[in-house]
């Protein structure tokens, strides 16, 4: 399913006196199948833009379309639930919002609001929580009896129960361990694959967007300040720099090099690998001064 | 020898209706004026470790000193005045409606009068750089600057020691930099004790000392040069190794002349350009 946000502009509270302008002429294509990252600062507009991609806001701006669906000011569209099945958003802490007995009664209370049956509920409950990695035999757990971990890839089981096109990530390894942070990531880039999902990453880290996404998005001050792929977004990491963002680590140390031995490396260099087989032919080419 | 600042002798803790427990046998030292990072898997004892040292909680064996007062029900309150901590979400521990309250918040709290109460709010804003902010709403913060405000409330309270409990990890790049920096300066200016709790292997390679915490128990310490040499093994504990480190290795594999495993960027680059040169 095809999303476009087509200058999209949102006011909070808008026509009040506390009217507060938080994204402005926003204009993304995410084509199906897309594994998009969304960047910028606390406040860039990074988390107005996600609530747009599933019509929990609706724009006081432009329009978004969602497959066939629009969503604009002026259009009374109801019957937006088949909008919020599609697409699942998985929020920052989803383990905050865990609260049945059982996690299996946790996993298909999303499926059963939208009137799945109990035991299609169910089965796919079994699925789920085999594609978070986790043992059948946690779906009898209470929730809360979960180390943090755990307690995690319950909540996201209940989002993929739903069976989603689209699944949208809002920060989904903040406070992970690095293990479980990278665990986190794989099992997403692994679904993303296996079940021909999009996926939109919303993220402060420079090296997960360079890692798994197809397309990178640079919020600033509201505005789109940059999109491209990967490569494209840090062949010029100068001007992230600029804005107080991080680029990939490996990006910035290719800078380093660059200054300090007064030279260019070609192009911008993404994985480990390519940086130190680059450092190598630099150091061949013996004393350039 | 004088006696270390924070003491723990063979500490063991065990959660109710728990199996197992949540620390084993812990024993360590911290000194005064040194930063020590406390980093471990989720799960690994280092919050249990946190809330023991605050006395939130009590070891079930052993014992906890805090500047040589041992850590008890009676204790509890003058060793929390010695120790302050910042919590995780920036938004959980903002109680004020203003930054100024809420940095009087804890004074408040202690009786202190008035008059020297608005003075340390003060004093305390100016060491974070946050006075411009005074009568700001919370909402209007972003999230490294309500840390900061948190970190001015325990500084007002004028702590030994100030504990973070993984204060940054909420935060963006940005936020991180400011928070740390913040603390950076203060331990020089203040002489604080800092011990960090963290994820974050970039923040723990600039600690002075790091203890690695594994299911309960202290796996490992020493200096960040010593924990990261210790290579795949961090891995399997559920940690990583930082960038500087992991490219000195893929370097040297790939036959370049990198004498050692560098703890930062600069240094690395620095010893390319001099083997380069010396061509």
């Amino acid at each position: 399913m095809d999303i476009s946000l087509q200058q999209v502009e949102y006011r909070y509270q808008a026509d009040t006196p506390f009217e507060r302008l938080a994204i402005q002429d926003v204009s993304i294509d995410i084509p199906s199948g897309t594994y998009l990252a969304i960047i910028g600062h606390t406040g860039s507009g990074k988390s107005t833009v996600l609530q747009h991609l599933n019509a929990l806001l609706k724009p006081t701006g432009g329009k978004v379309i969602i497959g066939d669906r629009e969503i604009s000011r002026n259009n009374k569209e109801k019957r937006l639930r088949d909008i919020r099945q599609k697409v699942g958003i998985v929020f920052q802490f989803p383990e905050h919002q865990l609260f049945e007995e059982t996690v299996e009664k946790d996993i298909c209370f999303g499926p059963m609001n939208f009137g799945v049956s109990e035991e299609e509920a169910k089965k796919r409950a079994r699925q789920a929580i085999k594609q978070v990695g986790l043992p059948e035999n946690i779906l009898g757990k209470s929730p809360f009896d979960l180390s943090g971990g755990q307690m995690r890839r319950a909540a996201i089981a209940g989002v993929l129960a739903m069976e989603p096109e689209v699944i949208v990530l809002d920060e989904p390894t903040a406070g992970l361990d690095p293990r479980g942070r990278k665990e986190i990531m794989e099992m997403f880039h692994r679904l993303h694959r296996e079940r021909n999902l999009t996926t939109v990453l919303v993220t402060h880290s420079m090296e997960d967007a360079a890692r798994y996404a197809d397309q990178i998005v640079i919020m600033h001050k509201g505005n789109v300040f940059k999109k491209g792929s990967p490569e494209e977004i840090f062949s010029s990491p100068e001007g992230l720099i600029k804005l107080g963002l991080d680029v990939p680590e490996i990006v910035r140390f290719q800078l380093k090099i660059e200054q300090t031995f007064q030279t260019k490396l070609g192009k911008t260099f993404l994985s480990m690998e390519e940086l130190t087989e680059a450092i190598a032919r630099l150091l061949k080419r013996g004393n350039p001064v | 020898m004088e006696e270390a600042l924070v003491v723990l002798d063979h500490v063991s803790f065990q959660y109710e209706g728990q199996e197992g427990y949540a620390l084993k046998d812990v024993s360590f030292e911290i000194r005064e004026g040194e930063w020590v990072a406390i980093v471990g898997h989720n799960g690994s004892g280092k919050s249990t470790l946190a809330k023991l040292l605050n006395g939130l909680q009590f070891p079930m064996k052993g014992k906890i000193k805090v500047s040589g007062i041992e850590s008890t029900e009676e204790t509890v309150w003058e060793i929390r005045k010695k120790i302050g901590m910042v919590f995780q979400n920036p938004d959980n521990q903002f109680v004020g409606t203003t930054v100024q309250d809420d940095v009087a918040f804890g004074l408040e709290n202690n009786g202190i009068p008035r008059e020297i109460m608005v003075r340390r709010v003060k004093e305390a804003l100016e060491k974070v750089n946050m006075y411009q902010f005074l009568n700001q709403e919370p909402h209007h913060l972003s999230g490294g600057q309500k840390q900061r405000v948190a970190i001015a409330g325990i500084l007002a309270l004028r702590p030994e020691i100030i504990i973070l409990d993984e204060a940054t990890s909420m935060l963006d790049p940005r936020g991180r930099e400011e928070v740390l920096q913040t603390i950076r300066e203060l331990k020089d200016t203040e002489r604080l004790t800092v011990i960090s709790i963290t994820h974050d292997l970039e923040e723990a390679a600039k600690a002075d000392r790091i203890l690695v915490m594994n299911r309960g128990q202290l796996y490992r310490e020493g200096t960040p040069e010593q924990i990261f040499q210790m290579d795949e093994e961090l891995i399997e504990l559920g940690l990583d190794i930082p960038f500087p480190v992991k490219l000195s290795k893929a370097l040297r594999k790939r036959g370049l002349p990198v004498p050692k495993y560098f703890l930062s960027e600069e240094e690395l680059v620095k010893e390319l350009w001099t083997s380069h040169c010396n061509k």
